[in-house]
């Protein structure tokens, strides 16, 4: 696997949260994500770490554009995604946000080259800039040998490796990452917290939400997160690994 | 390695039609079994529809065909009289043919037989009556025809046993008849007991039967009838009285060869009565093509229902089918929202995926149904008519079906929140 060694130019914050909040209507009324002040600078690796049910899966919807807050605002790359109309937000979740899924999320009756140029079938990219796009982002992950598999012959590993390269083709501000290691033997953990590690130094943003105390000590940084509430530091999240 | 340089500012999410459509095709490629199940009522629908405008075509173009072949070679000659139409009680108006009217007929180019014919007007109550039985069984019912050899032949009589009047019954005024089916059956005349020569008594005076027939292929005379030689009836009767009961005026009957009738009809007036060829009205039988394909048109409507019947039902199949298929990809929709898909990407992709079927199912039922036009043609050796204007359209049929299938399901699919697709991580 080679990285580029490019550092992205000087730019506004991927992530600023100001006074971002998820309330369930319930009922009862369930406030998820309590008013949460949150800023990730471009080329960060930030770690979100905390227990079931204390608020991560909220964070990681509102972050990536797939639900809708019910206070404050959200900037991604300065641009205030809570003034956006629907259309506006999908066309930035396709562009600007790549998602790694713990269940990897491949089409099974998709070869893996096929699975990662699903990814820009709705940016307007050509036919012919899918396809190399997609062979490119495959090689960049170690895949190059493995275009034409099915994801029924893939390994876990090598699955959660084309779900990467589907989250990178179209070059997002923004990795978002749900228990990337999740579904994978020590290993291949290894391998793809690698991968993540290399893609943060090619300048990527990259934020993993997870439980494991080892996946998020490759992290920068680490925020915490309990009963809705946010906080830097991942001591606490030992307790509950 | 893709680097992360900031893309320009994107717009909104699009997808091409040709996506859509290549997305469809895979999505219908990758569960190639339950596509055809799923097809299946459509290919049913669309086949009957297609094979039913075919059949139906093709049948009434057969029967049509078979009554032009006989309409194309009858011309039938009416003689009008003279003016004052009626004659006076007692008095017989002359025949407008000629004596010779057959053999005159017969030397116009393109006439294979013609001849004279009329009802022979009978006194009031007169019986007919069979010599052989022993009770001696009469009827009143049969219509006396005087017919000329020529006639008889023209008519193209169907018989059952012996043999059409001869030129020297005619020419000698012999006392021998043709009787219909119907007719001997009502006398007790056997016709397999020709040879015994029965007759047939018309108020006394003995006609010996010389053939028995069933049926006539022109002028329309029946099997209750009787035909005597036009000499024998001329002597016997004189000549015919119209206006008198339900008496007409003399009718030379033609029978001509395939696409001759029109030079027949052109010719025959002048040629039979040069002096006054008006006298004579040339026509032609009045078409029985409008019956039969009303007849054709009420059955076709029937299997019409049916196939509409099979289309709700390969609708309904659809509908059901992509419903399920709706349910069993939340995970893919939830996956194509996340990767910038919107409502209308993922409604577009399950209404292409059922029309795509529908139009499957659609092609395949048509070229069925045109097979199945072609075999039952050639089968019956018979000419097979589809028209374009219906048939190269039936697929469309198919494809309106699954657009309309796909509607509900397909609206369903734009429903489902990413979040609710996704959220067994």
């Amino acid at each position: 696997m080679t990285v580029l060694a490019t550092r992205p130019p000087t730019r506004p914050p991927v992530i600023e949260l100001r006074g971002l909040a998820r309330t369930y209507p319930g009922p009862p009324p369930v406030a998820a994500l309590r008013p949460t002040d949150l800023v990730i600078a471009a080329g960060e690796y930030v770690a979100v770490t905390g227990p079931s049910g204390s608020g991560k899966s909220t964070l990681l919807h509102l972050l990536g554009l797939l639900d809708w807050p019910t206070a404050g605002c959200y900037l991604l790359d300065g641009a205030d995604t809570s003034r956006m109309r629907d259309a506006e937000r999908c066309a930035l979740r396709g562009s600007r946000i790549g998602f790694v899924f713990q269940s990897f999320h491949l089409l099974p009756y998709r070869t893996a080259v096929e699975n990662v140029q699903l990814a820009q079938l709705y940016n307007q990219t050509s036919r012919s800039g899918r396809a190399r796009a997609a062979i490119e982002a495959l090689r960049s992950v170690g895949l190059g040998h493995r275009l034409d598999a099915l994801p029924t012959r893939l390994s876990g590993g090598e699955s959660q490796r084309v779900a990467i390269a589907r989250a990178l083709v179209n070059r997002p501000s923004l990795l978002l990452c749900d228990e990337p290691t999740g579904n994978l033997d020590s290993a291949n953990a290894a391998t793809i917290m690698s991968l993540l590690g290399e893609l943060n130094q090619a300048g990527f943003t990259v934020v993993v939400i997870t439980h494991d105390r080892g996946v998020a000590a490759r992290a920068g940084r680490t925020v915490s997160i309990m009963d809705g509430r946010l906080s830097e530091g991942g001591q606490r999240a030992v307790d509950y690994a | 390695m893709p680097d992360p340089r900031l893309a320009p500012a994107p717009g909104k999410s699009r997808m091409s039609a040709r996506d859509a459509s290549a997305e469809a095709i895979a999505g219908i490629t990758q569960r190639p079994g339950r596509a055809v199940l799923t097809m299946l009522g459509t290919v049913l629908g669309v086949g009957a529809f297609v094979a039913v405008l075919g059949l139906t075509a093709t049948s009434a173009g057969q029967i049509s065909q078979q009554f032009s072949v006989l309409e194309q070679t009858t011309v039938t000659v009416q003689d009008n009289g003279p003016a004052d139409d009626v004659a006076p009680p007692g008095v017989n108006p002359a025949i407008g043919f000629p004596a010779d009217a057959d053999a005159i007929a017969d030397h116009v180019g393109g006439v294979t037989a013609a001849g004279v014919e009329w009802p022979v007007s009978l006194p009031t109550g007169a019986t007919f009556t069979g010599s052989l039985a022993l009770s001696a069984p009469s009827t009143q019912s049969t219509l006396l025809e005087a017919a000329s050899p020529g006639a008889v032949t023209a008519m193209g009589l169907t018989m059952v046993s012996g043999a059409p009047i001869t030129s020297y019954e005619n020419d000698t005024a012999q006392h021998v008849a043709l009787i219909g089916a119907t007719t001997a059956t009502e006398l007790g005349i056997s016709p397999a007991r020709l040879a015994d020569r029965p007759a047939v008594f018309v108020d006394g005076v003995a006609y010996t039967v010389v053939g028995v027939f069933s049926a006539t292929a022109r002028g329309g005379l029946s099997a209750d009838s009787m035909i005597i030689p036009e000499k024998t009836a001329l002597a016997d009767f004189g000549n015919p009285e119209p206006g008198v009961g339900n008496q007409t005026e003399a009718v030379m009957l033609i029978a001509t060869k395939v696409g001759a009738a029109k030079s027949v009809a052109a010719q025959i007036a002048a040629a039979e009565l040069p002096t006054d060829p008006s006298r004579l009205v040339v026509t032609s039988p009045p078409s029985p093509q409008n019956l039969q394909s009303q007849v054709t048109g009420d059955l076709a409507g029937l299997f019409l229902v049916l196939a509409a019947i099979s289309l709700l039902i390969g609708a309904v199949g659809i509908a059901n089918t992509t419903l399920v298929a709706v349910l069993e990809r939340t995970e893919e929709i939830g996956l194509r929202r996340a990767l910038g898909a919107r409502p209308r990407h993922i409604a577009a992709q399950f209404l292409s995926e059922s029309t795509a079927l529908g139009t499957l199912g659609g092609l395949l039922g048509t070229c069925i149904g045109v097979g199945v036009v072609v075999i039952f043609a050639a089968t019956r050796d018979w000419t097979a008519i589809l028209n374009p204007a219906y048939t190269l359209p039936s697929p469309l049929i198919g494809s309106i079906v699954g657009l309309l299938a796909g509607t509900y399901p397909a609206l369903r699919a734009a429903r489902t929140s990413p979040l609710a697709a996704l959220r067994h991580f």
